[in-house]
């Protein structure tokens, strides 16, 4: 199926996210869309998909003009498409979600069986495997993305679109799943596919588009290197490998003492783990996804209850203490999953930029917040962020994924820190924006601030870490320094606890 | 192609220790319950007045003759409350799983209230337990329509405050129409107006997205003004022509009828209670195993996923409302023409928010609705009786009611677990509004 825009335009308001955009995807063909946060690629897919209805211009499937009242249209037409939040049914089944829309019937009643086998026989044929009759609640992320592609599989779509699928995917099912995209394209089947992942996008996709503020700005072949692409992407020259001093360690200021978190299930997420952190170094955790990163986190600025162990900011014990007075004692936290714990989306961007400050001069006292003071540092800090939005007294969830990522990033950088706490902080952030987040990470270490940081990127770990440990089902099983092979840093993550004692760095540095 | 990755790979496995579900309120249970043991084997053992309680089980006109029991209460009040004391120990040393603890809960309700009846069956008067039974059913069964009602909208994201209005516009319709065009008649009108509530719900909810908990109660205190009014207005001064339709009696079902207890309990009602029987199973099988109701609970949970993939959410839900305002209806007629057979003012006093506590105390499904409705329909039964019986201590029949409620507290602290709404419920849906 060939698939052409002409002409799109789509506009919030006064604000145009797309603008003239004209586009082309040939059948069997893997298309990569690249651009900054807010270039306005979601907007264009959602347009194309029936969620939006475009303010000029016409969607054309296989020549002919079409108009979409809703994505029921879209689909009919063969167009499927994995959001880059997913759209899932968290209490239903994965067979439930699939045949949600287009259920068979027998005499009546859904057709459960026939769902099942549906599912199968997809999951056989495109390898994606996946159990039915699970509850996708309780499915990893990687999973619940096989049932949205199969769901769009299971419509019969000829264009299936991917709007940043391996943003929260690990390595190995990234791989996995280019592995699916490549055989999804020789079956016929043209793909969308969108990504901030440069060596992805090269490797996958046999055209390149890139749009800059809602225009196409250019194609590119994948042969391209990152750098052009991302040159192209944001304009100027990026350096895509960030650059630092030796770290010059101080005083520990973030000690953990055999901690140890337990699930109501009674599973230890954090198995009595043991580091320290001191001022002036970045400290990295490593790890596949799911290993006990996010609640050692939590743990850590108040938000869970540890079992046992204790936390220790500048001597002070905090393990008791509430999130509002670690926060206080000059923490920074930036959590994992910024929409749902990072920003209330319906407040503006202005209230966000103050959320664990709006008790306090000069944004508000006891009683009564600043609302001039509160307006001023938005501008201030949408400014300085680079945050791409029509106002800041928009509400948060209009804004575009990596740019909320911004607004958290840029609140928690706007006090003075001695610990900052910063979970996957590039997680669906553009290259560009990528290089300033770095940057300011490494500005807070050199500062003097302690840095721990959580990421399931190897590249930004090993890039930004001063001493990185590897988290496995909820323990440090070793510890390792960045210059060590992807291969070392492949087996601890794996579980397998090789000789690393000639690389224990702990103290050392 | 490299080998797909399995689940297992991906399913990160955690170490597993033993945990309880909190230390603290297992203490607390495991202590309720012995508490409630040593009540029955001490206080109800030793208080009543009269050796034996007497059980009596015929009702209305079963054919088939049970004979009265005659129970020797102390004895049987001890190994009850021994029971019930063992039970808490178990659970203070052992601890029974969430599973089991569900059914053992249910199971020292049950036995509570048996050794309660028969503390006060040795006033001297026959316990009829059966009737016990069919009372407590026949007033549950308002309940349980309304709690369906309930269930239709809030499944779908809509709250659904304002199932006493539409009761008692419902009970209201019924009473009127009844008198004017006979029982039948009523009903359709009870049906009708409760929907036509159900569709203003709906569209100040779903089309202007007004806070559907202020919306439900402004719908409540019009229902109460326009039936008052309009009692005022039409009934008062003319009763016999306007408010006086008659009733639905109970309609036995040959065969089935006549089995003991069961027959006269659940066979022997009158036909809007037959139609209760149909419509929660309808509910029950539908919401899981059809088309409307897989789209139902989407839409109560995920509207946005739902529109991805073609439902029309807010079609749904203007359907769901309505048909939900109809059963509430439904529930009304049963409150004038099934059963007292004639319309007073506020006559469903408050029985519309037991409804709403129904749904929500079982969790939003029909099986745990009817349980709770059928509790709360029993707690009313059992008062009445109790004023009857002449129990050995003279303690205000109201408060001796509350003891069904304060058992279920305790029983539930044990056996309910977190309590989870629809995740969409209240929450207007607006197209990408993401
Ligand atoms: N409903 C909306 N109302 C107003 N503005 C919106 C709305 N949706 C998106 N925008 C704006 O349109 C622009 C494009 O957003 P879009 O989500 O398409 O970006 P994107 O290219 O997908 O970025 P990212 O890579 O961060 O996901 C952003 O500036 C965003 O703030
Ligand atoms: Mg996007």
């Amino acid at each position: 199926m060939k698939l052409q825009l002409q002409g799109i335009t789509k506009r919030f308001g006064t604000f145009t996210a797309n603008d003239q955009i004209d586009l082309v995807v040939q059948p069997g063909e893997i298309h990569a869309l690249l651009g900054e946060n807010g270039a306005g690629k979601s907007t264009l897919m959602n347009v194309l998909y029936g969620l939006y209805e475009p303010t000029e211009g016409t969607i054309l499937v296989d020549d002919a003009p079409v108009a979409f009242k809703g994505p029921g249209d879209a689909m009919a037409a063969g167009i499927g498409m994995v959001h880059q939040h997913f759209m899932l049914v968290p209490v239903l089944t994965v067979a439930e979600n699939i045949m949600l829309g287009a259920e068979q019937t027998s005499r009546g009643m859904l057709d459960l069986r026939r769902a099942r086998k549906l599912v199968r026989e997809l999951s056989d044929r495109h390898h994606l495997e996946v159990d039915p009759d699970a509850k996708v609640e309780d499915l990893p992320v990687g999973i619940q993305q096989r049932v949205e592609i199969l769901k769009a599989l299971a419509r019969e779509a000829k264009v299936l679109i991917l709007d940043e699928p391996t943003a929260v995917l690990t390595p190995q099912e990234t791989d996995h799943l280019m592995e699916v995209m490549r055989s999804l394209k020789e079956q016929g089947t043209s793909l969308v596919f969108i990504s901030h992942k440069l060596r992805e996008v090269r490797e996958v996709a046999d055209t390149i588009t890139v749009i800059r503020r809602g225009k196409v700005v250019g194609t590119a072949e994948p042969t391209a290197t990152a750098a052009e692409l991302a040159a192209l992407m944001v304009g100027r020259t990026v350096q895509l490998r960030v650059d630092k001093e030796p770290a010059q360690p101080r005083d520990v200021i973030l000690d953990v003492d055999k901690l140890r978190v337990v699930d109501a299930a009674g599973q230890v997420l954090v198995d009595d783990i043991s580091f320290s952190v001191r001022g002036g170094e970045i400290y990295a955790i490593a790890g596949v996804q799911g290993n006990g990163q996010t609640e050692l986190t939590e743990a850590i600025v108040g938000l869970i209850e540890p079992a046992s162990g204790r936390v220790v900011i500048d001597g002070e014990d905090v393990t008791e203490d509430t999130t509002y007075d670690i926060l206080r004692a000059g923490v920074g936290y930036v959590p994992e999953d910024r929409a749902h714990d990072g920003l209330v989306s319906s407040f503006s961007i202005a209230e966000n930029l103050v959320l664990d400050m709006h008790d306090q001069a000069p944004f508000g006292g006891r009683i009564q917040l600043n609302n001039k003071e509160i307006a001023k540092n938005a501008i201030a800090r949408v400014e300085e962020f680079d945050v791409r939005t029509t106002s800041a007294s928009a509400p948060a969830s209009t804004l575009s994924g990596g740019n909320q990522q911004k607004v958290v990033l840029a609140r928690e950088l706007s006090r003075p820190l001695r610990l900052f706490v910063v979970s996957q902080p590039t997680r669906g952030v553009d290259v560009g924006s990528m290089e300033f987040v770095h940057k300011r990470i490494v500005a807070e270490r050199d500062r003097g601030a302690a840095v721990l940081l959580v990421s399931t990127e190897l590249d930004e770990v090993v890039s930004l870490a001063d001493r990185i440990g590897v988290m496995y089902r909820g323990a440090i099983v070793g510890e390792l320094p960045p210059t060590a092979s992807a291969q070392e840093f492949g087996l601890l993550m794996g579980g397998q606890q090789g000789d690393t004692g000639d690389h224990d760095t702990k103290e050392s540095a | 192609m490299s080998a797909p990755t399995t689940d297992e790979e991906l399913v990160v496995h955690h170490k597993v220790v033993q945990v309880g579900p909190s230390r603290a309120r297992q203490t607390a249970v495991a202590i309720a319950l012995i508490v409630i043991g040593l009540f029955v084997a001490i206080v109800l053992a030793s208080t009543g007045t009269h050796p034996n309680a007497k059980f009596g089980f015929d009702a209305g006109g079963a054919r088939v003759h049970v004979p009265t029991l005659s129970l020797p209460e102390a004895p049987f009040c001890i190994v009850v409350g021994a029971l019930i004391v063992l039970a808490g120990i178990y659970h203070l040393v052992r601890g029974f799983t969430p599973a089991a603890m569900r059914w053992v809960g249910s199971a020292v309700g049950v036995l509570f209230l048996l050794a309660f009846l028969a503390w006060a069956g040795t006033g001297g008067r026959t316990v009829q337990f059966t009737s016990l039974l069919q009372q407590g059913l026949f007033l549950a069964a308002p309940l349980i329509l309304g709690a369906m009602g309930g269930i239709l909208c809030e499944r779908s994201g809509v709250i659904n405050v304002a199932i006493e209005g539409q009761m008692l516009a419902g009970a209201f319709a019924g009473a009127l129409l009844g008198t004017v065009a006979g029982l039948f008649a009523g009903i359709v009108a009870a049906i009708v107006v409760g929907g036509l509530l159900g569709l203003l719900l709906a569209v100040f909810a779903i089309r202007f997205l007004v806070n559907q908990v202020i919306l439900g109660v402004v719908l409540n205190v019009l229902a109460l003004g326009l039936t008052g009014y309009l009692f005022d207005a039409i009934m008062a001064n003319n009763s016999n022509g306007t408010d006086n339709p008659g009733f639905f009696g109970p309609a036995k079902v040959p065969l089935l009828g006549d089995i003991p207890v069961i027959g006269p309990v659940v066979f022997d009602q009158n036909y809007i209670i037959y139609a209760m029987y149909v419509i929660v199973i309808v509910i029950d099988v539908a919401l899981i195993r059809t088309r409307w109701g897989l789209r139902t609970r989407a839409v109560g949970e995920h509207p946005q996923a739902a529109d991805t993939v073609g439902i029309n959410v807010l079609r749904l839900r203007y359907q769901n409302v309505v048909l939900g305002g109809c059963v509430a209806g439904l529930a009304g007629a049963l409150l004038t023409i099934g059963s007292v057979g004639a319309f007073t003012k506020n006559i469903s006093s408050g029985q519309g928010f037991i409804a709403l506590a129904a749904v929500i105390f079982g969790r939003w499904t029909p099986r745990g609705a009817l349980g709770a409705a059928l509790l709360f329909g029993f707690a009313g039964a059992l008062q009445s009786v109790l004023s009857f019986l002449n129990p050995p201590l003279q303690i205000n029949s109201n408060l001796l009611g509350m003891l069904p409620y304060v058992v279920t507290i305790f029983a539930v602290a044990g056996l309910v677990g977190r309590v989870r709404a629809p995740a969409a419920d209240g929450e207007p849906y607006v197209k990408g509004s993401a």
